[in-house]
């Protein structure tokens, strides 16, 4: 097992070299411009949208501006941003602490309410628990976010005036109140989002948990004259975990990039929303930067992932 | 009324016993307008009439001011800027000498008075203006703002290594002398009519020279004052986050007695128009919101709470429909829309007239725009001295199948009308926006009535509006057969705005499809008439000119206008001394802000 | 609960008489309650949305002002949006494109995303090594430049090829399908690892079952489960997909009224117009929830150690 380790760490640098081609060559061929306002204005002339053009290098081949890319970016020196000239790791770091409070807290909250549900769904299926459960699962995730969000705000800060609904990451309280607003603030998007996430989880969890309910060992257990909490626990929720895991590897590196269109609505200045607004400005640095560390997210927990499934069911075994 | 009366009237404004203010009203119930008036008036100083509505008698003290921008700055040095949210922000910390306020006029900021033919200081050949600045004006970090900044930023903006998309306002300076240390004389190249241009509204913003001096040409995207503002304005930098939030602080030395009233600003951005209205007048979060691009329904909705109003400011942007003279589908030395592949049917000036009668305009403005526009048969509409009478708005379904009918044009089997093997179907392109998309159903479906088919298609704005020559979807290439967006008017004077129909400007390939003319049309009496109105120093006749420029684009049906834009904003109706200009930055007269 | 044990003489049984295994699961098929009713739903779907536009000739882009956000009357079964366009017209009309681009995406995504999962779980080394690198990449693609690009290459030619409607369709279903069997792949070989060493499937490969009968016939079956959960979640992210495609310009003119463009076109009016958002978001919870059922009763039927009888 330390051998496949030890290879996958190996191979993971030139994948991930691999992957940042693939990425700038799509973000230097796809169209679009940074300079998209001056073009409207008649009172911009053309030499100065050419000129700044060739001050960013934007005219230059490809290879060359991939090789300049990588060999700075090596370096440390990610670079700046074609919109605003900032520092790009700056951006990212101004952002970083906001994605992560809103983004992780929906996915666990997606997660407690998954695992409790789903598992409890599985074990009586069918049943009127269950046929509730999993309506609402489906709703949660028929309903794009952007209509959930809209709904939320509607309700609690139109209707009943409970939350704010504009995030604010620089809240000037100090001390408990700081806390307060902040919660105040998370409550919407947080529950929006975890509770998209839940809806998806609770399926995955419960389809799971039938799966293993079914085998041989459960009844062993079960026959063996263990507790109907034991047997779920110790040997149902263990194995039923496995696809949970790979979901949940899966989710993470988004926690990076967050959730767009969430971000937009109540205005989170997370990651994703500086992903999207880079990439409408045709901003290549900030985009590289993010889908650059987001790759190596995805290798790494997906390695995890992996690494993990042996942990859970030990008889797997990687040839 | 006549000479005589008019001269009586003056004679009392300059006794007292008239105001401006009334005289100015009186002769806009003429027909007239505010500039006029104060030309009238011997301009002495053609002063925007003072806020005595401004309140509060001391400076401070008014809290937060919260403040949404859904389109958030990301840079903060004016002359950089890619668009108004970054003027916008700008405009809290730097300022010009002079700003416009909703009539076109000038306002003085940091000058001491405005410069006019009367007082002498606009010399009478065109070619030079001297300009008095503000004593006691100090930068947010001390120092005296002097007349060597302002030579500073001539040199500044006017190099082209800069790439400062302000040059056009400053390229045409010939020297700037400095007179004393707060007066400066400008020198044109050229008599200049709009001498305004340089130092006055958003492309005037002063930067201090002590700060910027190391970062000239090259370097200039380097200064670290590009993201930490030092400039002269009512408040100080305190922090910015581009893309996200600006914020700023009361500045204790700030020249104007009073102000400001706010104790900080905070500018947040993000999000879309429809929420930040909301935020404004339904929870009160926020005290301004700028742009209200939302459908006139939902304003009304969202102003029955009370809490606040969606206020408008006229300006010269006119959204319109563009008839491409050349022919997007055929390619002519790897070119497509080439003057040399004239457009099929949209040369027959029957097909463009028939075109224009079946813009449903009083819909259009009804039920999509509402106050955000007004109808209008024009495509030059502001100051109103420049809007030609002699234009009209007309929707006729009818008419346009007969004009058609009589010119040829008959109905084919499937309802579209057809000659010699031509099918009337056009491809009809615009940006992706909702009133947009309605307004493109709408036109479509009358243009069936009348026998035209039209194919919608519609392209995200960062894309269609970008300048990358290599990409056919971008409007300078116009490679569809019409197409639709808003032409701003940057400034009150329309030199610049009309000079996008001069053949000189056509868009090619040649360069790089950065030219103005994206219709391509081309006509020589309107060449005649630009280059008269260029270097033509009397008001009266300049405009004369201009109006006569919009009804040959008009008449020629080379464009069809169909929403008068103006800006709409979302105001708290706690917030007080709120004026908006069409000309301006939102926040360019953020000093005189309050709340009662 | 009665314990199903499945013997290995039974299995050999099943196995070599091929055609009563389809029968038996299609027998099964039908008794599973909740399966048929999600199939007499979707049906009923399909048959409004190919035969109602021409049953219903109310026109879906005639706009009256006067009849604007109106609720369900007469003349409008399911209301008016904000241009007085009859509703129920347009959702008839935009149901076949949804329709269709989700569930021919998730069936492009899953059948993608099956194969590489199984082969990877079921291969391991290096072809597991290369098609779980391959996935990564995938999953690091960033969406947006990604469908500009696409987009902007190969728009024109498909339009050429196969006419506007069918090209765009095409390209739809291909970048929505192609950005999303990753993580089915990624499910579906973690189930192989664990159940490429499970009892039955020993007991089969120690009966000398070829590779191919063992993965077909005892382990895909069983693997199934995640990839039905995964295709129901797919149908409304893909007629979601379509309509933010759509919203982009990427997609279909914005004046085809697909259920997710209905939706998007209707979220700033929900305090006043519900109605308009209520029909399309509704038909997308059926379609859902019919997809999920016949999901649940095609693997009851397939599985061949099912528990009968349950609470």
């Amino acid at each position: 097992m330390s051998r496949y380790v030890v290879r996958r760490l190996v191979i993971m640098i030139p994948v991930i070299f691999g992957i940042s081609l693939v990425l700038f060559m799509i973000l230097a061929l796809a169209p679009g411009d940074p300079f998209e306002e001056l073009a409207t204005n008649p009172n911009v002339p053309p030499e100065v949208r050419m000129n700044l053009r060739a001050q960013f290098g934007l005219d230059d081949p490809v290879p060359v501006r991939y090789v300049r890319w990588l060999t700075s970016m090596v370096r440390g020196d990610w670079g700046f941003s074609f919109v605003s000239r900032v520092d790009v790791v700056t951006l990212i770091l101004q952002r970083l602490p906001t994605s992560l409070f809103v983004l992780g807290s929906a996915q666990l909250l997606g997660l407690l309410i998954a695992l409790p549900i789903g598992t409890f769904s599985a074990l009586r299926p069918y049943s009127i628990f269950d046929q509730v459960a999993t309506t609402f699962a489906f709703i949660g995730f028929s309903l794009p976010t952007f209509f959930t969000g809209l709904v939320f705000i509607l309700v609690f800060s139109l209707t009943l005036d409970w939350l704010p609904f504009i995030y604010r990451a620089d809240i000037a309280d100090t001390g408990w109140r700081w806390w307060w607003q902040h919660a105040r603030q998370a409550i919407m998007p947080v529950a929006v989002l975890g509770l998209f996430q839940g809806a998806t989880l609770t399926r995955f969890v419960r389809s799971a948990v039938l799966d293993v309910i079914r085998l041989d060992y459960v009844n062993t257990a079960r026959a063996k004259g263990l507790s109907e909490g034991a047997t779920v626990v110790k040997h149902v929720v263990r194995n039923a975990l496995i696809p949970v895991v790979t979901l949940v590897a899966l989710q993470i590196p988004a926690i990076f990039t967050g959730a767009v269109i969430t971000e937009q609505i109540f205005r989170i200045p997370g990651i994703g929303s500086l992903l999207i607004s880079s990439i409408l400005a045709n901003d290549t640095p900030v985009i590289m930067a993010i889908t650059f560390v987001f790759s190596c997210l995805v290798v790494i927990f997906n390695l995890v992932a992996d690494l993990l499934y042996g942990w859970l069911d030990p008889r797997i075994s990687y040839r | 009324m006549d000479e005589r009366e008019l001269t009586g009237l003056i004679a009392q404004v300059h006794t007292g016993a008239l105001s401006r203010r009334r005289f100015t009203q009186m002769m806009i119930a003429l027909g007239l307008t505010a500039p006029m008036a104060s030309q009238m008036l011997g301009g002495a100083a053609a002063y925007a009439q003072t806020k005595s509505t401004y309140a509060p008698t001391k400076r401070g003290g008014g809290g937060p001011l919260k403040v949404l921008w859904w389109q958030s700055p990301t840079l903060l040095n004016p002359h950089f800027a890619t668009g108004t949210k970054d003027q916008d922000g700008s405009r809290i910390f730097y300022e010009p000498l002079a700003a416009f306020d909703p009539d076109g006029n000038l306002a003085p900021i940091l000058a001491a008075e405005i410069p006019s033919l009367q007082n002498g200081a606009v010399a009478k050949d065109g070619k030079s203006v001297t300009w008095k600045l503000k004593k006691n004006v100090t930068w947010h970090d001390g120092k005296p703002f002097t007349a060597d900044d302002i030579v500073f930023n001539w040199e500044y903006a006017a190099d082209p290594a800069t790439a400062a998309t302000t040059v056009s306002s400053y390229k045409d300076i010939a020297r700037i002398d400095k007179i004393d240390s707060h007066t400066v004389k400008i020198t044109f190249k050229n008599p200049t009519p709009f001498w305004s241009d340089a130092f006055c509204g958003y492309r005037g913003m002063i930067l201090p020279k002590h700060v910027f001096e190391a970062f000239k040409g090259g370097k200039s995207r380097e200064a670290p004052a590009n993201l930490k503002p030092i400039g002269t304005g009512a408040y100080k930098f305190v922090d910015f986050k581009p893309g996200d939030i600006v914020r700023g602080e009361l500045n204790p030395n700030y020249h104007m007695p009073n102000r400001p009233h706010f104790d900080t600003i905070e500018m947040k951005g993000g999000g879309d128009a429809v929420s930040a209205g909301r935020a404004v007048v339904q929870t009160g979060e926020y005290d301004y919101a700028w742009n209200m691009q939302v459908e006139e329904e939902i304003m009304k909705r969202m102003e029955q709470g009370g809490r606040g109003k969606f206020e408008t400011s006229p300006s010269g942007n006119i959204e319109h429909i563009q008839c491409n003279q050349t022919d997007p589908w055929k390619e002519v030395d790897g070119e497509r829309s080439s003057v040399k592949a004239p457009h099929p049917f949209l040369t027959d000036p029957a097909v463009r007239q028939a075109l224009s009668l079946l813009v449903d305009r009083g819909s259009v403005h009804e039920e999509i725009y509402g106050r955000g526009g007004q109808t209008t048969a024009n495509f030059l509409n502001a100051p109103s001295k420049y809007a030609s009478k002699a234009n009209k708005a007309e929707f006729n379904v009818e008419k346009a199948s007969q004009i058609l009918e009589a010119a040829g044009w008959k109905k084919g089997a499937d309802g579209v009308r057809a000659k010699d093997g031509k099918r009337l179907k056009m491809v009809y392109q615009t940006s992706i926006n909702a009133p947009r998309q309605k307004t493109q159903a709408i036109i479509k479906q009358a243009a069936a009535k009348a026998g035209i088919e039209l194919e919608l298609k519609s392209i995200t704005a960062s894309v269609f509006f970008s300048s990358d020559a290599a990409n056919p979807d971008i409007y300078s290439r116009f490679s569809t057969d019409i197409q639709m967006y808003t032409t701003t008017q940057a400034s009150p004077d329309p030199q610049t705005f009309m000079e996008q129909f001069a053949s000189w400007e056509v868009a090619n390939k040649e360069n790089k499809y950065q030219g103005r003319n994206i219709t391509r049309w081309r006509n020589e009496d309107y060449d005649k008439l630009f280059k008269a109105a260029e270097s033509e120093l009397d008001p009266v006749k300049r405009a004369a000119l201009f109006i006569r420029m919009n009804d040959m684009a008009i008449q020629n049906v080379v464009v069809v206008p169909v929403i008068w834009r103006t800006k709409v904003q979302a105001v708290s109706s706690r917030l007080k001394g709120v004026e908006i200009s069409g000309w301006d930055n939102d926040t360019a007269q953020l000093f005189n802000w309050y709340k009662a | 609960m009665s314990i199903a044990t499945a013997p290995a003489p039974s299995l050999l049984a099943r196995a070599s008489a091929r055609p009563s295994l389809w029968r038996e699961a299609t027998r099964r098929f039908r008794r599973h309650r909740l399966a048929m009713v999600g199939f007499v739903i979707l049906l009923s779907m399909v048959m409004a949305v190919v035969v109602g536009p021409f049953v219903y000739r109310v026109p879906i882009d005639e706009i009256d002002f006067r009849a604007k956000l109106k609720g369900p009357s007469r003349a409008h079964p399911l209301g008016t949006d904000d241009l007085g366009q009859d509703l129920l017209a347009r959702m008839l009309y935009g149901g076949r494109i949804s329709l269709a681009v989700g569930v021919a995406a998730m069936l492009i995504s899953i059948t993608i995303g099956t194969t590489v999962g199984a082969m990877a779980g079921q291969l391991g080394g290096a072809v597991d090594h290369t098609l779980m690198r391959l996935t990564d990449l995938f999953l690091s693609l960033p969406q947006l430049p990604l469908l500009l690009l696409i987009v902007y290459l190969f728009r024109d030619a498909l339009k050429k090829v196969l006419g506007p409607e069918a090209g765009i369709f095409v390209m739809i279903v291909a970048v929505i399908a192609g950005l999303r069997w990753m993580p089915v792949a990624r499910l579906v070989r973690a189930q192989f690892l664990s159940l490429r060493e499970k009892e039955f499937v020993e007991a089969a490969r120690s009966l000398g079952a070829p590779t191919l009968r063992q993965v077909v016939r005892h382990i895909l079956p069983n693997a199934l489960g995640p990839v039905i959960v995964a295709g129901s979640l797919d149908v409304a992210a893909a007629i979601i997909a379509e309509s933010s495609l759509s919203f982009l310009g990427l997609g279909f003119p914005p004046d085809i009224p697909t259920w997710g463009r209905i939706l998007y076109d209707a979220k700033d009016n929900l305090d006043f117009a519900p109605h308009w958002a209520l029909f399309p978001g509704t038909a997308i919870f059926l379609t859902v929830l019919s997809i999920n059922y016949i999901g649940d009763g095609l693997r009851d039927a397939l599985d061949p150690r099912k528990v009968l009888g349950h609470k």
